[in-house]
């Protein structure tokens, strides 16, 4: 039986403020409030409550039928719990159905994968920990920032305990290969691999109110018709796409939402079922092994990381970036932290790309910045004061191990005293004891030498 | 296809964008073939380069009928033309002009320059472009910037034949706002009696149908380019004599160009940056100014005036510097980030310049937004990666913008209006 998997990615950063070299080392704060709140309440408004809504008479008109999937980075959660709650409580009713799984990703939207293993981890941990706190449930599979995706990435998160992960069906991998099957990861077998269909999930997110484009205009019924129609066997069809393609990059002028509520109708005509990617994985056997040796990605016409790390400026950015990860997670000051995961967010680097074409266009749409330059500039002078912030904690003279060294010295210097303390009571009371036992046999002779004396002068006197 | 040109400026001998931008298009318009160009300079030196025009100086151009031999002509104008057609052009003499003060061969003075009597030298220079306009044979009138305009509009009443203007920039960039009204009567009347407008950017393009209320369909935009370095300036080793970044500003130091807001930003830089020095290098009515602006924002010992600058010496000064900066409140196109960008300096553009259309690896800020300039200033000095790319990129990008394309485009305008 056909099945088909809706996944929808809502990630929004923490946008910078202009910040000029000037501030570095007098202002620490780095973020424009007015631009994030005004985006994200926009968004929400248009796309997010709109789309929840539909999924929401999804679900119902169907009978829990329909299945569906999310990823929230970690940092359009704070986002929406600030500015957008509402957004979040009817998250939590559409989970409530039992229709709704929530994947796992980097808390910060980050390309820490591809770098920092060690953060990869944490920020994987601590993303969990969020999801489970606002949703109740434990993601179950893996989604990593914007699709990315490599062998070497399957052993971290293979031991992370998750089993399986999405990526893109990127084409230079696939070959002749059709993205509509289970894989496996090369490396663990155990770690299944759900591969993104790019054309259907195109056709609805750029396509569908395209005026110009040859299906125009696009129904649900032909939609599941294209769906029903490809080859015996390809049974699994991955749509996954940024949630924001329902009402803002398709607005809801277009039909979108109407679109979407007679999916499942036509579904159920076709024989074609929806299912969660936790439920694929459970249910479908795996066609074989799908070996990624340069990591992929959804991004750009070269589906791989040259989207945020295609020029010099954001290689420099990123090293930059990275290169004080493992002394700040040495760090406790708490606002340094949490500036720390939010100057991770991949959107910095995707606004420094100096691609032209329809891909520079996309990369400008997203952008607050006037060019890349702009960007590069920006983001450096916040990176340089946040920078001098770590050091300030530790100086850079020290290095990490001996730094490491001294701080568990100090944490446990508590335990550590108390040891001390206690040996010292003991050998003290060892101490008193043999003093007594000293004075003790002391006071013997002695008695003895003064008995001996008074009875020496006993018999002087006598 | 035969075109006169009109012009004010020509290499070597020039004094700003103007002779540059028209001897780079002449020789452009002169690769894509078929073309003959007649090129009018008000003073030739003999030294100019003559392969792909013909250049005719109004200065050796007779206006009043003088009886001179041969080897007269051959000895006073043998540098630049031949006795021939001095006296071809001597039988083109269309009116008495001996009211005029004329030199022994029968020719106006011209300076060549931008004298305090420019008004009267644009006269003078129309009188012999009539002169010229009955002796040579061509298909098309084009007049580079205003000083040329009347003489273009001449031209064109006498044989009658379609009149181009290329505006290289109008007197609001000049004197932002306050425009000289016999400046802006000249600049009107040329572009009422063209038949077609050229402009160097789309900031221009929109400054005359606007401001002097031209019709659209009548204005289009050629982008300038930019010669490709000779390779004696590309092998020229500069040698610096500090390992201290060095942050130019060069051009004529007027208004125009923005000085205040380069001296401005860089106080600001050097509140933070230790390890720079400022240049600002040209000559100009504000340079006073601003000499007594550095002095009083304390950053004199940084700040450096070189005065004005020629030939090669502009290129060392480049070749010197670690970021260009280009200030400019109103420019037309502004060549000189690409010659910057040539030599693989990187540069920082106003937003109000014309260049800014096409170039895309430059920093490009508001010109009154101080911060931005020294924030783009502070971080192409800090951050290496930025710097190599820019060096990088923009030489690439530049390399690509040519005089040949920008030639074609102003052929393809002839070849409509002839209706080719």
């Amino acid at each position: 039986m056909k099945t088909i998997c809706f996944y929808f990615q809502i990630h929004q950063p923490f946008r910078l403020k202009r910040y000029r070299f000037f501030d570095i080392g007098s202002d620490h704060y780095y973020y424009d409030d007015f631009n994030n709140e005004e985006i994200i309440k926009d968004i929400a408004r248009k796309s997010y409550i709109p789309a929840t809504r539909t999924l929401m008479e999804m679900i119902n008109n169907s009978d829990g039928k329909f299945k569906v999937a999310f990823s929230l980075s970690g940092v359009v959660m704070e986002q929406l719990e600030i500015y957008v709650p509402e957004f979040i409580e009817s998250l939590k009713e559409l989970a409530a159905t039992g229709s709704v799984e929530f994947l796992s990703e980097t808390y910060s939207h980050s390309l820490s994968s591809l770098k920092d293993s060690e953060e990869f981890e944490r920020q994987v941990k601590m993303h969990s920990d969020k999801i489970f706190s606002l949703f109740g449930q434990r993601p179950a599979v893996f989604r990593n920032t914007e699709l990315i995706y490599s062998d070497d990435l399957s052993d971290v998160i293979s031991e992370l305990g998750f089993k399986g992960v999405i990526t893109e069906g990127a084409k230079h991998i696939l070959g002749w290969k059709s993205p509509n099957y289970v894989y496996e990861s090369a490396s663990n077998p155990n770690l299944k691999l759900l591969l993104k269909n790019s054309k259907l999930s195109d056709d609805i997110c750029f396509n569908f109110s395209k005026y110009d484009w040859s299906e125009y205009p696009l129904t649900a019924d032909k939609f599941i018709n294209w769906v029903a129609s490809t080859p015996e066997g390809e049974n699994v069809i991955n749509l996954f796409m940024n949630y924001e393609t329902l009402g803002s990059m398709q607005p809801e002028g277009t039909g979108i939402f109407e679109f979407m509520k007679a999916l499942p109708r036509f579904a159920e005509q076709n024989n074609i079922s929806f299912s969660t990617p936790s439920q694929i994985i459970d249910n479908y056997p795996s066609a074989g092994v799908f070996s990624v040796l340069h990591p992929i990605s959804w991004a750009d016409e070269e589906r791989d990381t040259s989207a945020w790390l295609g020029n010099v400026l954001q290689k420099e950015a990123f090293e930059r970036l990275y290169s004080v990860g493992e002394r700040v997670r040495l760090c406790s000051d708490r606002r340094l932290l949490q500036d720390w995961d939010y100057l991770q967010s991949s959107d910095h680097f995707y606004y420094m790309s100096t691609k032209r074409k329809s891909d520079g266009a996309m990369h400008k749409l997203f952008s607050p910045y006037d060019s890349p330059y702009e960007a590069f500039t920006n983001y450096m002078n916040v990176l340089s004061d946040f920078i001098m912030r770590v050091q300030q904690q530790y100086p850079l003279t020290i290095e990490n191990e001996e730094l490491n060294a001294l701080l568990t010295t100090i944490k446990n210097q508590g335990t550590e005293i108390h040891k001390l303390e206690d040996k010292l009571l003991k050998a003290k009371a060892q101490n008193e004891k043999t003093k007594k036992l000293l004075e003790e046999k002391e006071g013997k002779t002695k008695t003895k030498k003064s008995s001996e004396k008074e009875s020496k002068s006993k018999t002087v006197k006598e | 296809m035969k075109a006169l040109m009109f012009g004010w400026e020509f290499p070597p001998h020039i004094l700003g964008g103007l002779g540059t931008a028209s001897y780079g298009l002449t020789k452009g318009m002169a690769q894509c073939g078929d073309m003959e160009i007649t090129f009018v300079i008000p003073k030739p030196f003999g030294d100019e380069e003559k392969g792909f025009a013909h250049i005719i100086g109004a200065s050796n151009t007779p206006v009043v009928y003088k009886d001179v031999d041969w080897d007269y002509v051959q000895q006073r104008y043998g540098y630049c033309m031949t006795p021939q057609e001095y006296y071809d052009l001597r039988s083109h003499i269309y009116g008495d002009f001996s009211y005029l003060k004329t030199n022994d061969m029968g020719c106006i003075e011209f300076s060549g320059k931008y004298p305090d009597n420019l008004l009267e030298e644009i006269n003078n220079y129309s009188i012999v472009a009539g002169v010229i306009a009955r002796k040579e044979n061509f298909d098309i009138i084009h007049s580079h910037d205003w000083l040329t305009y009347p003489a273009g509009i001449h031209a064109k009443q006498i044989t009658g034949k379609p009149f181009v203007i290329h505006v290289h920039a109008t007197d609001f960039d000049r004197s932002r706002g306050n425009v000289n009204p016999q400046v802006f009567a000249i600049e009107k009347d040329g572009m009422s009696h063209a038949d077609h407008i050229i402009t160097v950017s789309n900031l221009t393009r929109k400054t005359v149908i606007d401001k002097y209320g031209i019709d659209p369909s009548k204005v289009t935009t050629v982008h300038n380019a930019v010669e490709p370095m000779s390779p004696e300036i590309q092998n020229m080793i500069v040698k610096k004599g500090t390992d201290e970044k060095v942050i130019t500003f060069l051009g004529r130091i007027t208004m125009q160009k923005g000085p205040e807001y380069f001296v401005e930003a860089a106080a600001k830089v050097l509140q933070k940056a230790k390890n720079v020095r400022f240049v600002m290098a040209g000559s100009g009515d504000m340079m006073n100014e601003m000499i007594r602006l550095a002095a009083r924002r304390n950053i004199a010992d940084r700040f450096h005036f070189t005065g004005f600058l020629k030939g090669k010496q502009v290129y060392e000064m480049l070749k010197a510097s670690d970021v260009y900066v280009m200030p400019s409140v109103s420019e037309p196109f502004g060549i000189s980030p690409l010659e910057a960008m040539q030599v693989g300096v990187p540069s920082i553009i106003s937003k109000q310049s014309g260049c800014a259309e096409i170039l895309d690896n430059a920093i490009k800020v508001d010109y009154w937004d101080i911060d931005a300039l020294a924030d783009a200033m502070y971080s192409i000095i800090t951050y290496p990666s930025l710097y190599n790319f820019m060096k990088v990129e923009g030489k690439a990008e530049v390399d690509e913008i040519k005089w040949e394309y920008a030639g074609k485009k102003v052929i393809d305008i002839y070849k409509k209006l002839l209706h080719y």
